[in-house]
């Protein structure tokens, strides 16, 4: 019996050190810590449960039988975060470069199994060089494993993607398909193809900071939703996120105490919106003054920058939040706002996160590039992603609602529950001076005809009331309470249930 | 009494007027331009009429905008407050000639007062003391010896037409008098083509004290002590306070003696202020007269009880003064700190932009002390480009200095203001400085202990062990809201450590702490502890505690593993972690801020007005390089040192945001 717990002891130790302490100090030295430490600062202290401590691979190719590290460079198991159960798996970069082998992806696809079973989120955090090549295709299938299961999970429960070092080939897909990909500046990157290859191929010279760096993927790509200074920050982040989300499909968004009063009353709202109708404000104050404790979780904050989504709470229960944002663009819609934002709204819709939607909006924005581009199809995404969400929706229009935008961002029209405005929305096809022109196309020479054809439409059109009479807006609030009215409407909402018809699933326009 | 006034002036001071008049019964009138539609003193005032665009040239000194809206509304009486109309004698004699009455004082005393040369030759015929010097022309260096010794050394030589330092010397004794009146008059010759030199006393160690005096048309006038306005910068007073820590007895008597003499020899009425310079040996000189209310007028009223504004009122109604010289009293002390919208980080440029958030301090009249804001603004209000950028007047007042400032620093913590640059954190710096703190100030102050600009404080280790408790043991209590979340496991749920490392302004406490329902007792290492008191909650913004035997108040913002929080001139990133998490973030490598020294950054949010140079220029050190207009002003951006123009990203007529990259370097 002796004998046993002494090796129990021993291989533990063993695998606790992974790839070596050369190989830990070598991690250390790159500023990056390595897959259990990581794990330690992602979950409560003591929380973790491992499994499969002791798999190894099983590979006899390139004399790799020689070397057969217990865990096989991948860490996997639960704990929790909070009191909260998740699963997590974690790349060990010191033992064979965090590569992926057919018993590495087993180790990954049982921790999904499990999480999909008992539903909790899986939390995965990408430290790896790639592939497995000594094991061929069977490293391949174990991707493929993997990106099913991701698949299979998604909309189930949350998956987030932690990217703390190269992540790179066909790796990339897995967390491509999960809800949230967060990176580490500077230390980590991302991409299909790498540099020399690019190179190879394009003749294009470019770093792999430039080519797949957070930065990149932040600001120009959208793949990663933020990123990090580093390690310790990112997972601290994480946590933080995690508090916001629903364990799986079939729970409601936690609720924690708040000491915000519901109905706090706000007076500076009432001058948020400028008495000159092109003067930009900032939305975030307006976010920031709704939530509890001006508590705000931004998801892809450094791309398209016209739209605004995260997570704020209200009387400590989390509400998903699309705005506009009148300092980016004027706050259009275009292209990459639309996909950003209906792919928010999707994620909000499948794990019963409400939505709150704050309006200033002046239309899509026009031009070849943007027409080129797709912009029917992509700005449909946000109008399909609205249109089938079925959790309480409640909207605020603060200024602008004008065309084909106003019916996208969640109309009443789009099952909108509590559409409010203020008194200073403009609910209308177009800006008076725009609609006036093609009404009165016949006064057009005549600029004070014009000027007076004008007047009599701002007069006519813009304000919140010609949509209030139609029942379109629901009642037109003061900028002050916004809180309150928005706290309550949800509070209303909390037993909603609604049914879309059965299909098999929609067909989003991708 | 008149029934209603009408204040032509905005902000604080505007709202300060019509307090004074609500309290008399007197019904009010504002006046606002475009740009002050929605300000404080529109919303205070009985009545309010629109006098113009937004820059004041279109609006406040419109003497006829003003004097139509006083025939609209049917006011009997113009405040003028200060700056704009106060001291300007077309508009009191423009009222004088529609019967309105003007509450402040003749036109002819604003007139003799505002020449520079009249007003010294008036003093001087008063028997009021003035820098002794000799005007006329000096011929030879032997003159220059004689009336030297005339007026007592030191002296400063100046060219008649000198400027920017040219042409002056400042001398000790004949010897330097001598060279110093030759190489001035060379000086003076190459730069201005002007020879021509004068001489007068040179004033060591110069603090600006100022007199308040008080006139009715009856012929009665007193003085109501002096102000001490030292701390300074670039002549624009920033923090004042009444009495001066520096006057004894007989010098405040022979102040405020030649003050009432002089408000005498020019028939003043209302109330008005004789500005001093006063230097190390309490010698004091006349600098000017300001014939109108000013800014500074509340740390007068904290320490008289007397309302200046309500003097000045009826003594423009014609009554007669109440108070005689006797009854004026010194009972305490008051300090008056002003809150200007200038990012003290950023050399003090001028920071316009929405009040996203705007909580003074409470007021406070107790015997203990006083606290009192005199302001325009309000939450959610603008700072403007058009007008001055000051926004708050804090004024404490306490039986004795030391209290004052103690109250003051306690003010300070507890005033928020987000949306804007402001300086807040310079004004706690000053509170905390030896020299201010003990009395010992010039009018240098601010160029001599901050010759580099502000960078902020550092505080002691026994002010970061305080605040090393404080948010040790806020942050306990978020992390223990955070574990109520609803969905734990059961039986399973996170257990909050007790033991933890603080980390702040580069120092870290390993603390442990014990909780209990009042508060928590902080343990340090050496088991030095502090105990923790507060009613703070996760998401309060400001924190208010009893830590030790002391109160702390700041300003917290929520950020990773802790706070940033805001005290005492401070600004800090406070992290809050379990001894693991401490040692794996040691592991962190530090990142170091990209370079900017290859770029040329706006450093305010503005206009590029003009850009000097071209693509591929030589540049040389201090050369102008652009101009960026903010807030009416023109700042010119010039090179730090010597290089070549890369790349230039702006051109004239764009709007730039704050760190938006102009030019770049080579």
């Amino acid at each position: 019996m002796k004998d046993v717990d002494a090796q129990l002891l021993a291989r533990r130790e063993d695998a606790m050190l992974g790839g070596g302490q050369r190989r830990i100090d070598a991690q250390h030295a790159k500023g990056k810590l390595t897959a259990r430490e990581r794990v330690e600062l992602l979950l409560d202290e003591g929380s973790f449960e491992e499994f499969d401590m002791f798999v190894a691979h099983r590979c006899t190719d390139f004399g790799m039988e020689k070397s057969r590290p217990a865990g096989d460079g991948v860490v996997t198991g639960w704990g929790t975060i909070n009191g909260r159960m998740v699963y997590v798996f974690s790349q060990d970069f010191t033992v064979f470069g965090g590569s992926l082998s057919e018993t590495h992806a087993q180790k990954i696809c049982k921790i999904m199994d499990m999480a999909v079973q008992n539903g909790a989120p899986v939390i995965g955090i990408n430290d790896s060089g790639g592939a497995r090549i000594q094991e061929g295709v069977a490293s391949l299938a174990g991707y493929a494993e993997v990106f099913q299961r991701n698949i299979m999970a998604s909309g189930v429960v949350p998956q987030i993607s932690v990217i703390m070092g190269p992540c790179a080939g066909g790796a990339v897909y897995s967390p491509a398909m999960t809800d949230f990909i967060f990176m580490v500046k500077d230390t980590s990157y991302m991409f299909v193809t790498g540099p020399d290859v690019v190179k190879t191929v394009t003749n294009e010279v470019v770093t792999a900071e430039e080519l797949g760096g957070a930065g990149t993927h932040t600001k120009k790509s959208s793949v990663a939703d933020a990123a990090f200074e580093n390690d310790v920050e990112a997972l601290t982040e994480v946590r933080r996120l995690v508090d916001f989300l629903p364990l799986n499909n079939r729970e409601k968004p936690p609720v924690r105490p708040f000491f915000d009063a519901p109905d706090r009353i706000d007076a500076s709202l009432d001058t948020l919106v400028p008495d000159n109708a092109n003067t930009p404000y900032d939305m975030k104050e307006l976010i920031h003054k709704i939530g509890d404790e001006g508590d705000f979780y931004e998801i892809q904050e450094d791309f398209a920058k016209n739209i605004i989504t995260g997570f704020i709470r209200l009387e400590g229960s989390t509400v998903g939040v699309v705005a506009n944002q009148p300092m980016v663009l004027a706050g259009c819609l275009d292209i990459d706002s639309s996909r950003k934002a209906a792919r928010f709204v999707r994620f909000c819709d499948a794990f019963e996160i409400p939505i709150l939607t704050l309006v200033d909006v002046p239309g899509f924005l026009p031009g070849t590039s943007q027409e080129y581009g797709g912009v029917i199809k992509h700005g449909a995404k946000l109008l399909f992603a609205y249109g089938e969400a079925t959790v309480p929706k409640v909207t605020v229009i603060t200024r602008k609602a004008y065309g084909g935008a106003y019916d996208v961002m969640a109309s009443k029209h789009l099952r909108g529950d509590f559409n409010y405005a203020w008194p200073t929305a403009e609910i209308a096809v177009m800006g008076a001076k725009g609609a006036t022109e093609i009404i009165h196309r016949a006064d057009l020479g005549d600029a004070e005809k014009i000027a007076a054809h004008t007047a009599n439409y701002e007069e006519r059109f813009a304000n919140p009331f010609v949509a209030a009479e139609r029942g379109f807006i629901d009642e037109v609030i003061v900028p002050h309470s916004t809180r309150k009215r928005v706290a309550r409407a949800f509070a209303s909402l909390r037993k909603k249930s609604l049914k879309n018809p059965w299909k098999k699933h929609d067909n989003i326009p991708l | 009494m008149f029934k209603k006034i009408l204040i032509a002036n905005r902000g604080e001071i505007a709202c300060r007027v019509i307090k004074s008049a609500q309290k008399m019964g007197i019904k009010t009138v504002a006046v606002y331009s475009d740009a002050d539609r929605n300000a404080l003193h529109v919303k205070m005032a009985d009545e309010a009429v629109h006098i113009g665009p937004a820059p004041a040239n279109q609006s406040y000194i419109v003497i006829d905008n003003i004097m139509r809206a006083i025939k609209e509304t049917g006011a009997e009486a113009v405040h003028p407050g200060y700056g704009f109309l106060s001291e300007n004698k077309l508009f009191a004699e423009a009222l004088a000639e529609a019967g309105v009455a003007f509450i402040g004082p003749p036109a002819g005393a604003i007139e003799s007062m505002g020449d520079k040369i009249t007003s010294k030759k008036l003093a001087q015929e008063a028997g009021v003391s003035t820098v002794p010097g000799y005007m006329g022309l000096i011929e030879d260096a032997d003159e220059a010896v004689k009336i030297s010794n005339e007026v007592g050394y030191p002296v400063m030589i100046k060219a008649s037409a000198g400027g920017g330092g040219k042409g002056m010397r400042i001398a000790w004794n004949d010897d330097e008098a001598r060279e110093g009146f030759q190489s001035s008059k060379n000086e003076a010759a190459n730069s201005f083509g002007d020879d021509r030199i004068f001489i007068e006393k040179f004033v060591t160690q110069p603090r600006h004290i100022e007199i308040q005096v008080l006139a009715d048309g009856h012929g009665n006038a007193i003085y109501l002590n002096e102000r001490e306005c030292s701390i300074q910068r670039r002549n624009q007073k920033v923090i004042e306070e009444a009495p001066s820590p520096f006057l004894d007895e007989a010098t405040r008597k022979a102040m405020g003696e030649q003050s009432v003499a002089l408000a005498a020899a020019v028939d003043y009425t209302s109330a008005g202020t004789v500005e001093f310079i006063v230097d190390g040996e309490r010698n004091f000189y006349f600098l000017e007269m300001n014939t109108r209310l000013q800014v500074e007028h509340p740390v007068t009223e904290l320490i008289t009880g007397v309302d200046l504004v309500e003097q000045m009122i009826r003594v423009a109604y014609g009554e007669k003064l109440s108070i005689k010289q006797s009854d004026v009293k010194r009972n305490g002390w008051a300090i008056e700190s002003r809150l200007y919208a200038e990012d003290p980080y950023r050399n003090f440029l001028p920071s316009i932009g929405r009040l996203t958030r705007y909580r003074p301090p409470e007021e406070v009249v107790a015997d203990t002390h006083v606290v009192r804001n005199d302001t325009g603004v309000f939450e959610g209000g603008e700072i403007s480009m058009y007008y001055d950028p000051m926004i708050a007047k804090l004024c404490t007042w306490a039986p004795d200095r030391g209290a004052a400032i103690e109250a003051m620093r306690d003010a300070l913590d507890g005033f928020e203001v987000e949306g804007i640059g402001h300086n807040l954190p310079f004004l706690s710096a000053v509170m905390d400085h030896p020299k201010f703190v003990s009395g010992d100030i010039t009018t240098a102050f601010i160029e001599e202990e901050y010759p580099d600009g502000f960078q902020g404080v550092a505080l002691s280790d026994a002010d970061l062990r305080r605040i090393a408790a404080a948010t040790c043991a806020m942050y306990r209590v978020a992390e223990i809201r955070r574990t109520r979340v609803s969905g734990r496991m059961d039986n399973h749920e996170r257990k909050v450590g007790t033991d933890w490392v603080v980390t702040l302004q580069g120092e870290r406490y390993a603390t442990t702490i014990k909780a209990d329902p009042e508060g928590a007792d902080v343990t340090f290492e050496d088991g030095h502890t502090l105990r923790v008191e507060s009613d703070w909650t996760p998401g309060d913004s400001l924190a208010r505690l009893r830590v030790g035997d002391g109160d702390l108040v700041m300003k917290v913002d929520k950020i990773t593993s802790g706070f940033r929080v805001r005290s005492r001139g401070a600004d800090l990133e406070v992290r809050v972690r379990t001894p693991r998490q401490a040692e794996l973030a040691d592991l962190m490598p530090e990142k170091i801020a990209p370079d900017t020294s290859k770029l040329l950054l706006c450093p305010m949010p503005g206009l590029i007005v003009s850009v000097n140079v071209a693509e591929g220029d030589t540049i040389h050190e201090g050369q102008a390089l652009c101009t960026v207009e903010a807030m009416k002003m023109e700042n010119i951006l010039r090179a730090e040192k010597n290089g070549v123009v890369a790349k230039i990203n702006a051109d004239a007529g764009d709007s730039l945001a704050v760190d938006d990259v102009i030019m770049e370097f080579e």
